[in-house]
């Protein structure tokens, strides 16, 4: 059981939220993820680590209403309340080192996800330039948060409500337009971190894509977040979550991720008809 | 004295009942049919049947217990040497082990060990006393790392003889493979969730969602680094990562490691989604690929699940197969569908759903390194199977997790740690043993391991011996 100590609104639909972990508060670092699972008949979600306080023993994750799970976190779980189990962390750190300038590119929910990658790199000496977006302002967060951590930071906004109108995407390429760019991240939704490649060929730059698939155990025993990265099966929780953009056959990455299109559907009528009820 | 030629069977779930649920198939003995059973025992002295056992439990005595009718000193005779036998009643596979050497055998079906093991623990669990207190205490803190089976018997052993241990656990619940693994209607979760119970009324302390290697280290455990120090360390973690066939077209959705498939329904319940969050989705027409019996247990769950058809695919022919006998003929009782030396070559899908394997015709040829003859493709009979699902079920390998985060630990070709007799790995203070050790194998091997490992524990923390 860990217990919520803070819980934020921090834009619509999301929800920030500080989680009593001392240990993995300690042990955590940049592009690292845990596995939730709410309650006893739940089911195991990975999640991104967006920060981590050592002193207060604590790590924070973002959360976005996608599916039934994400849903009943953010509507039903407050500050006080516990979740079940919390394990971590996960997966592969990233690959913190003074490249020189970077971008790093969030969508969505990957807003909060490029904050700790855009904290170390800057550490590291880099010269950051973030690019955040969102389909409109009220979906936008954690500007103020990523500007303490980058050099620059550029928003878009699909419909122009805040930033510049367009996609990340179109913004990154207004970048390389302009500049030699030593290596980039891209966090969000496949679709914007397959555009964002395209853009990365184009300019021949080098793109770090962080894949948040479908898995059980987060921990390489179920083989279900596997994707294709220079043509042989790897798996997202061991081997990842961060690959060379150029590496990762975006196709197959999308229909794995639709999967359970119908059962996530499913699952979330039923929890929003008990809801009414 | 003549001696009954059969032995007494076990009453089990009729086919067709039992594919429609996820419900024990073998029902049990009760108190007479087994108190029967047990008078064809010869008490062969020595009995053959205790060398046949990987933990050496004293057949013959708690089999003459059960024919007297003193069932508490039956299971307390058993749990001198094994400390989960309703686990090991249940998927020993005993016609290997003690029953394979029974001298009933030789010309009769042998004693069912097995099934009078499983009676002695559920009468146990129904009526008897559970004694779980420890008595006595002794200086040494042990870490176990990892709650299946080799875990578990380390942590009762090391326990009972008065160590402080706490066993880490990665998943949110303990058991290992005996409850992400092996289904319900084989083991039940509710007989593994009793015996972890029995161990925690014991003192051990469990810590599930501890992920070593991650959260903290091997070493961090040796050196009381960020967690409390420990004198020793026990590593069971198995062997969890699934072997995929590395053919074209496997990762069209619809594809499962036998892991995903099964930890889904058994760990999370999926059989019961909505009411549990865990999506499985299983087609009409699923073919499982693999011959031991994570294959059966893969198909058989299929089938319950809904499957239409549910069939197995495998490259050797029949008497190859590595699964148990018991498993293979509940499988074809339930209408599994063997499609024996057939080899597939690739899968085909339509709009990122798996739709046909496509497979070739297999023969024997000359025996191979495994000393089974090898399986060879015959030129020119490759032929499609219309699919929905296709599990893997073809092996796993170690866990790579604590080798790569461990210093000065040993590991062999396929991942394996490498570990003396005793179970003593490379690194001074650390032992190992189960499927981390062996590559994937049986339940009571990995027990057999955690017994052995335990008892050097013991003999070094106390007598402080030199590390070899």
């Amino acid at each position: 059981m860990k217990k919520i100590v803070k819980k934020t609104k921090v834009g619509k639909g999301v929800w920030e939220y500080d989680i009593d972990a001392p240990l993995i508060a300690e042990a955590s670092k940049p592009g690292q993820f845990v596995i939730i699972r709410l309650h006893e008949k739940g089911e195991r979600i990975p999640i991104t680590i967006a920060d981590s306080d050592v002193d207060r023993g604590t790590i924070t994750i973002v959360v976005q209403s996608a599916g039934k799970s994400t849903m009943e976190l953010n509507r039903d779980y407050s500050q006080g309340d516990k979740i079940h189990d919390l394990a971590g962390p996960l997966g592969n750190p990233s690959e913190i080192e003074n490249y020189g300038k970077v971008v790093l590119i969030g969508g969505g929910v990957g807003i909060a996800l490029i904050y700790p990658v855009a904290k170390a790199l800057q550490e590291a000496g880099n010269y950051v330039i973030s690019i955040i977006g969102a389909q409109s302002a009220d979906k936008l967060f954690y500007q103020d948060k990523i500007g303490q951590v980058s050099d620059e930071v550029l928003v878009t906004t699909d419909d122009g409500t805040a930033g510049r109108e367009g996609f990340t995407s179109d913004a990154y390429k207004d970048v390389l337009e302009k500049e030699e760019i030593d290596r980039s991240w891209a966090i969000g939704p496949v679709i914007m971190m397959k555009v964002c490649q395209e853009v990365a060929e184009e300019y021949d730059t080098e793109l770090i894509v962080s894949l948040n698939t479908i898995m059980v155990d987060g921990t390489g025993m179920c083989g279900g977040c596997r994707v294709e990265v220079n043509g042989k099966a790897e798996f997202a929780c061991v081997d990842g979550p961060e690959f060379p953009g150029s590496a990762v056959d975006f196709e197959v990455l999308t229909q794995r991720t639709e999967t359970y299109k119908e059962e996530e559907e499913c699952a979330l009528e039923e929890y929003l008809e008990d809801e009414k009820r | 004295m003549s001696v009954k030629e059969e032995a007494v069977p076990m009453p089990q779930q009729s086919p067709s009942d039992r594919v429609e649920n996820f419900d024990e198939v073998p029902l049990g003995y009760d108190e007479e049919a087994a108190q029967e059973e047990a008078e064809r025992c010869l008490q062969c002295d020595p009995a053959p049947c205790i060398e046949g056992c990987p933990v050496e439990i004293d057949i013959p005595t708690f089999i003459d217990q059960i024919r007297g009718g003193k069932f508490q000193e039956s299971i307390d005779t058993i749990k001198e040497s094994n400390n989960l036998p309703a686990i090991c009643g249940r998927v020993c596979p005993q016609e290997e082990q003690c029953q394979e050497v029974c001298t009933l055998g030789e010309n009769f079906e042998p004693v069912s060990i097995g099934r009078l093991e499983r009676f002695a623990a559920e009468w146990e669990g129904e009526h008897g006393s559970v004694d779980n207190t420890v008595k006595g205490s002794r200086d040494g803190k042990i870490a176990i790392v990892g709650s299946g089976p080799a875990g578990l018997t380390a942590a009762s052993d090391l326990r009972k003889l008065g160590y402080e241990v706490t066993v880490f656990e990665q998943f949110h619940q303990p058991g290992g493979v005996l409850v992400y693994g092996i289904p319900e209607f084989r083991l039940p979760n509710k007989v593994v969730e009793s015996e972890v119970e029995n161990l925690k009324e014991m003192g051990v302390e469990i810590e599930t969602n501890t992920v070593v290697g991650r959260l903290f280290t091997v070493d961090d455990l040796l050196e009381g680094n960020r967690v409390d120090e420990y004198d020793a360390v026990f590593l069971g973690t198995g062997a969890g990562l699934p072997y995929f066939l590395d053919l074209p077209g496997e990762n069209l959705n619809g594809i499962y490691s036998a892991n995903e498939f099964l930890t889904r329904v058994n760990l999370m319940r999926a059989f019961k989604f909505p009411e549990y969050d865990t999506p499985v989705k299983i087609g009409s027409r699923v073919a499982t690929i693999g011959g031991g019996n994570v294959a059966m247990d893969s198909a058989r769950t299929a089938l319950r699940l809904g499957a239409d058809s549910s069939m197995v695919i495998y490259r050797r022919s029949e008497a190859e197969m590595p699964a148990r006998d018991e498993e293979i003929d509940h499988a074809k009782e339930e209408g599994i569908d063997f499609r024996v030396l057939r080899n597939p070559t690739r899968f085909k899908g339509n709009g990122g759903r798996v739709e046909k394997i496509g497979c070739v015709e297999m023969e024997l040829g000359e025996p191979d390194d495994s000393g089974r003859p090898r399986p060879i493709p015959i030129e020119g009979s490759e032929f499609d199977i219309p699919v929905d699902n296709v599990i893997i079920a073809i092996g796993n390998s170690p866990h790579p997790l604590i080798p790569r985060t461990t210093d000065g630990l040993k590991t062999g070709d396929r991942g394996t740690i490498e570990t003396g007799s005793s179970g003593r790995t490379t690194r001074k203070g650390v032992w190992a043993g189960g499927d981390i050790v062996t590559g994937a194998a049986t339940v009571i091997r990995a027990m057999g391991a955690g017994k052995t490992a335990a008892s050097d524990i013991h003999k070094w923390l106390s007598n402080g011996d030199t590390w070899e």
